[in-house]
């Protein structure tokens, strides 16, 4: 895309040969000689560490720590007990998860609500990027490009709040044209049905994101060889067929790449959505995993059950990240692992 | 762009148009509910309620604007949102360069350590539960440090910055030693200014994720209204006069009152006042965040 190359150019021009001059590797013949040689490299860098040590600390204690706290899903634990006091329980939270009924209600959502946002919410920019590359006004396409990221910078409330306001049902955009168009003789309640949510979501999702999505797209269409398009021109194929053999492959291993990490999120792709979407007459459609650890660890207190409901979605997430890295390893000897 | 239009047949004319209209479409699509919004926003708000209000107020008015701000939540929340879009981007913005520096240096003995340290944060967290923990412990509940402290050091944006660090001249940072200066002032009065690009990209980031967290809020701080955020004034508003909105609003407070006079237009004015700082900073970074963006996803 435009901007993209711009800045990369940019960067190329003003500082050409960058890496000439760098050390490649560690210098100096001290290196693994033992504990002089150590420490003197640690006083002659003392201030990279001085700049460095403090995040280290940091990360370990915002990142590493709450790990930690994942030992509550084994334990009856009450707040007010130090950690040696605590009562050890087994896998009883676990056994306690997998038999109540609520939990296969709140994972079927889970996973329908991820699998539309993974189909939809991966297919629908790819499109986008290519038909925006195919775009011939300049301006026309900047002009495209910077309405589609909007969405994107702004907040789920606010967006949660709109989408509630164009389906309303009195003054709802979408239910004054479907009237118009008499496709329904009644306003919809959209919101108030719960086979509705999760498409509903899902739109939302697309609506949001899908802008932001497009730039990785763009950029590695841009990063395509254009003598492949000549080429191809000359030996007569149509735009589609461009787009069919050049531009998607061209991009397949940017696909592949951001599909697996698609995946990893698959099960832990956020409440805030669900959260500020649902209400009262549609929970058994729009309550998801972490929902329910928010309504069962923490607003009822009960911290080990809901420690272990977010063990389940980590595992499964990691299982489904490893999975879909080793399909497509086979299928595409593209890798991220 | 890539192909000029010679030889273009009937069918790729064709194309070209249901490309253009599609492309307008979803413009319209996206930019509706914004123009929706902002009308009603502006309009007479007893007029609102016989609706057909499109992108046009029928009734200018600014009345709406007035009375949102009368209500301390409001600009408690206000208040509260600048300080920690202000507060959470310069010091994000300070630790996560100062750590990308010591990361492109090759030289540095501890970099593969930190660095893999650092990006396994990206794969795993230790979940909603430990985390509300940790902060209790930390005695960060109820506290506005809360909003700045978590998410201080984020893996991705230190590698951004680091990838456009590593593509600067080394030769820069070897001349600066030999005239004596430390790592430190080799940072700060060399390298940084050399990142203005990049660290435009990661400031908005910064900025919109602190303009946009209401979660927090909610989560850690939702007894302490001294604390409370634009974003989360506002959810409170719009999910007490949805259908059965959950029920998280105490007795007398701004939203119940706002839901009892609840006119459509002061809800878009509120939505409208947090939209706004975004709308009007977003384009002119535009050519930055591109850049960062696919500079992060290349490299990381």
């Amino acid at each position: 895309m435009e901007s993209s190359t711009e800045t990369a150019s940019n960067a190329g021009a003003t500082i050409p040969e960058s890496n000439r001059g760098r050390p490649r590797k560690v210098r100096g013949p001290k290196r693994g000689r033992g504990e002089k040689g150590m420490w003197d490299s640690v006083k002659q860098q003392k201030y990279l560490y001085f700049m460095s040590i403090p995040f280290v600390i940091w990360v370990f204690v915002f990142s590493y720590l709450p790990l930690w706290g994942w030992t509550m899903a084994f334990q009856n634990y009450k707040p007010a007990k130090s950690f040696l006091d605590q009562k050890w329980v087994g896998l009883d939270n676990f056994i306690e998860l997998f038999q109540d009924e609520r939990f296969y209600l709140v994972l079927r959502n889970t996973l329908a609500m991820s699998l539309m946002g993974i189909i939809f919410g991966f297919v629908v920019p790819i499109f986008f990027a290519i038909l925006l590359n195919e775009l011939r006004g300049m301006l026309f396409k900047r002009f495209v490009q910077t309405v589609s990221y909007l969405p994107h910078f702004v907040s789920w409330v606010v967006v949660a709040g709109l989408v509630t306001k164009m389906l309303s049902i009195d003054g709802g955009i979408v239910n004054d044209i479907l009237i118009a168009l008499h496709i329904v003789d009644e306003p919809i309640q959209f919101m108030a049905k719960g086979s509705w949510f999760w498409y509903i979501v899902t739109a939302s999702d697309i609506w949001k994101e899908t802008g932001w999505n497009t730039i990785i797209y763009l950029a590695a269409i841009t990063g395509i060889d254009q003598e492949q398009y000549e080429a191809s021109r000359v030996d007569g194929a149509s735009r589609w067929r461009q787009m069919w053999h050049i531009t998607l492959p061209g991009i397949r291993s940017t696909i592949a790449v951001l599909f697996i990490m698609a995946i990893g999120h698959l099960v832990s792709n956020g409440f805030e959505k669900q959260f500020l979407l649902g209400n009262s007459l549609v929970t058994d459609y729009s309550e998801v995993l972490d929902l329910y650890a928010l309504n069962y660890g923490i607003n009822l207190g009960r911290f080990s059950y809901g420690t272990a409901i977010g063990i389940f979605n980590s595992l499964v997430s990691i299982l489904l990240l490893f999975t879909a890295n080793g399909i497509f390893k086979k299928l595409t000897k593209e890798s991220i692992m | 762009m890539t192909t000029k239009a010679f030889n273009a047949t009937r069918s790729e004319k064709l194309f070209d148009l249901f490309n253009y209209v599609l492309m307008a479409l979803i413009v319209v699509v996206t930019l509706y509910p914004f123009l929706n919004v902002l009308a009603i926003s502006l309009n007479n708000s007893t007029d609102t309620v016989r609706g057909g209000i499109y992108i046009w107020p029928r009734q200018f008015t600014l009345e709406n604007y007035k009375t949102i701000f009368q209500y301390d939540g409001l600009l408690r929340g206000l208040q509260v949102s600048i300080l920690r879009t202000l507060i959470g981007t310069v010091l994000g913005l300070v630790c996560a360069s100062m750590l990308a520096f010591t990361l492109s240096r090759v030289d540095f003995r501890a970099r593969k350590f930190i660095s893999t340290f650092l990006a396994l944060t990206m794969y795993f967290s230790g979940g909603m539960v430990p985390l509300f923990i940790l902060m209790r412990d930390l005695h960060l509940l109820g506290s506005f440090w809360v909003y700045i402290f978590p998410g201080l050091i984020s893996a991705f944006n230190v590698f951004v910055i680091r990838s456009f660090m590593d593509g600067l001249p080394y030769a820069l940072q070897e001349s600066a030693k030999l005239d004596g200066a430390n790592d430190f002032t080799i940072y700060w009065k060399i390298i940084l200014p050399l990142c203005k690009p990049v660290l435009a990209t990661i400031a908005l980031f910064l900025a919109v994720n602190q303009w946009n967290s209401w979660f927090d809020t909610y989560l850690y701080n939702g007894g302490a209204s001294q604390w409370t955020t634009l974003q989360f004034e506002l959810m409170k508003v719009l999910q007490s006069t949805q259908q059965g909105g959950s029920s998280m609003t105490n007795s007398n407070d701004m939203a119940k009152q706002m839901s009892q006079i609840s006119p459509e237009s002061i809800k878009m004015a509120i939505t409208i006042t947090v939209t706004l700082p975004i709308l009007l900073v977003y384009p002119f970074l535009q050519k930055y965040f591109v850049g960062g963006m696919t500079l992060g996803a290349v490299k990381s």
